[in-house]
């Protein structure tokens, strides 16, 4: 098996996700599964071959710098939970 | 006699408005009682915004009478809900958004709106449009009308399901490795993605950036170009979107098939394949033959890697896109989180389901410290060879053809427990993703009762040959006026 319970915690925790102790088992299974599969990637002749990161060889559009029309903030934050002020609520970060 | 209204694709509705046969108000009305009705067993809507629609369609029906009207006046439709609409409910199929009601509307859905078409509601879809059977939903699985044992695919589910019961003429999807044409084929319509750019991803609630497109589900090509020329355009709120002239869709779908080049994808006609899918593939090649195409044998040798490219870029791209979900400012919140951590964590293992998850996973998995060049970079070097072979094909064809999917629709839960196995219904549809490229799948015929697609594909910004290709088709055979027996 290629993916490790260890692996799946490392990138539980940089994808800032949590699993119970019966999903740690089947994501190791699956995951593993679809690590094998991507694997088969490894056997292409990809010498000198220059990779594409998006189908359109594009030119950053650029537009003037002015101020464009924008939404409103309060509407914005509508879809916050918690807002206080015109700010986003969190739990404390600085002891 | 009860109304037949639901048997018009939207050119006939808008043409039977014009003659005032019927008015918006109506039309609009059959629909929702289709909706609400026999519809209903399909779960093909999460949403259904009957009131406004039916204010939208009294003034549609003032504009119309006034002599005012708009290239889509009064005709319903729907959107997939990975489109933000203004104050409406946009859940894209997740928990994580079971709630959300967006402060602006999609460019998609804007532009459609200013060019008079009216939303009776947001289709059901697989959760982040990560899926190909509508399963992953948080909203429940839907039903595909030609057998409700049966997914109509995925991740457009909702609105296939949704247009061919004729609950509604024409629905918005999106499409990043099929998710139009698949279930177009499994529902029997036709269902294009144009190519990367042509129309704004502005609101279209991201899942891979430089694979999504946004694109049309109807009962016919002809609908699909009115829809195309109404959506297409650049859009200054899409940096991606690009900058060519929408082309007069509509009016070049007349020109008849004599010269033109069409190549059958090898790759794509393998023994795999379901023997009745093949069987209608082959006879629908015998048509666009004796209209005046040449058939010609073209191979496209890399696109067997095109499914394992797809499953390392799309999770790529969606580990990042996904990181917005955080708890904080839309979407799930966690309750009584013990620091900020565990708030992020507890909203995203909350919100998120199990596909979703693993998709993040891989994601991070191919981007992380010690993988970026065998996984992200190979792919990424593997896509580059899959897009040479597109452009060397279209040196001597004009478009490319093949089955949309291996099979016919499957069972609902055949394919639930093997990720795997479900990334492969995908595996002839995900190569026009990699290269960008516009394609369309249109039925064809059955293959043990069930509808078969045909999918088209063109070089980039040739969707007015691909659609005139389609509609032609569609002149010569009746596959896509059939519907399911249960919904006629």
């Amino acid at each position: 098996m290629s993916i490790t319970k260890t692996d799946i915690d490392k990138l539980a925790q940089l994808a800032r996700l949590e699993f119970d102790a019966t999903e740690h088992d089947d994501f190791v299974q699956k995951l593993g599964a679809i690590v094998d599969f991507v694997d088969q990637l490894q056997a292409a002749d990809t010498n000198g071959v220059t990779p594409m990161a998006h189908p359109l060889d594009l030119v950053q559009p650029l537009r003037a710098d002015v101020a464009d029309a924008a939404i409103d903030r309060s509407a914005l934050q509508s879809t916050s939970e918690d807002v206080a002020d015109g700010l986003y609520v969190v739990p404390k970060v600085i002891e | 006699m009860k109304a037949r209204w639901h048997e018009w694709t939207l050119t006939e509705a808008r043409q039977a408005m014009a003659d005032k046969r019927c008015t918006s108000v109506e039309l609009v009305t059959h629909h929702l009682e289709r909706i609400s009705g026999a519809g209903a067993a399909l779960n093909a809507f999460i949403t259904v915004t009957g009131e406004s629609a039916l204010q939208a369609a009294e003034l549609a029906d003032q504009r119309i009478s006034s002599g005012d009207a708009r290239p889509l006046e009064g005709l319903p439709i729907a959107h997939k809900d990975i489109f933000c609409t203004e104050n409406v409910r946009t859940t894209c199929g997740s928990r994580m958004l079971e709630s959300f009601e967006p402060p602006y509307s999609a460019t998609v859905v804007r532009k459609l709106e200013a060019a008079g078409a009216i939303v009776l509601g947001k289709t059901n879809m697989d959760e982040f449009a990560m899926g190909s059977s509508n399963e992953t939903s948080f909203f429940g699985s839907v039903r595909n009308p030609w057998d409700l044992e049966c997914s109509p695919g995925g991740s457009s589910g909702g609105s296939a399901a949704a247009v061919a019961a004729r609950l509604v003429p024409a629905a918005t999807g999106t499409d990043t490795g099929g998710s139009i044409r698949q279930p177009a084929a499994l529902c029997g319509l036709t269902g294009m993605k144009p190519t990367y750019g042509r129309v704004s991803r502005y609101g279209m609630i991201a899942f891979a950036s430089s694979l999504d497109q946004a694109g049309t589900l109807t009962r016919s090509a002809a609908d699909a170009a009115l829809l195309l020329e109404a959506m297409a355009g650049v859009d200054p709120q899409d940096s991606t979107s690009v900058d060519e002239p929408v082309g007069a869709y509509v009016d070049g779908l007349g020109a008849d098939l004599q010269g033109c080049r069409i190549g059958l994808v090898r790759e794509f006609m393998v023994d795999d394949n379901d023997d009745e899918n093949t069987a209608a593939v082959l006879s629908a090649l015998d048509v666009l033959r004796a209209q005046g195409a040449e058939i010609v044998d073209v191979s496209l040798k890399n696109i067997g890697l095109s499914v394992p490219t797809y499953y390392v870029v799309a999770p790529a791209e969606c580990s990042s896109n996904l990181s917005r979900f955080d708890g904080i400012r839309f979407g799930h919140r966690a309750s009584d989180p013990k620091d900020l951590a565990d708030l992020y964590t507890r909203s995203r293992a909350e919100g998120f389901g199990d596909e979703v998850k693993r998709r993040i996973m891989t994601g991070t998995y191919v981007l992380s410290a010690g993988y970026y060049d065998a996984y992200y970079l190979k792919a990424q070097q593997v896509r580059r060879l899959i897009s040479a072979d597109f452009a060397a094909a279209f040196e001597s064809v004009d478009i490319l053809v093949g089955p949309t999917a291996p099979t016919p629709a499957f069972r609902l839960g055949e394919k639930t427990d093997d990720p795997i196995t479900m990334y492969l219904n995908d595996i002839y549809t995900i190569g026009a993703n990699l290269a960008g490229l516009p394609a369309l799948s249109m039925p064809c015929g059955y293959a043990r009762n069930l509808p078969v697609g045909l999918q088209l594909i063109a070089p980039a910004f040739g969707e007015a040959r691909m659609l005139n290709v389609a509609h032609q088709f569609q002149q010569a055979t009746d596959w896509h006026t059939h519907t399911p027996e249960a919904f006629a």
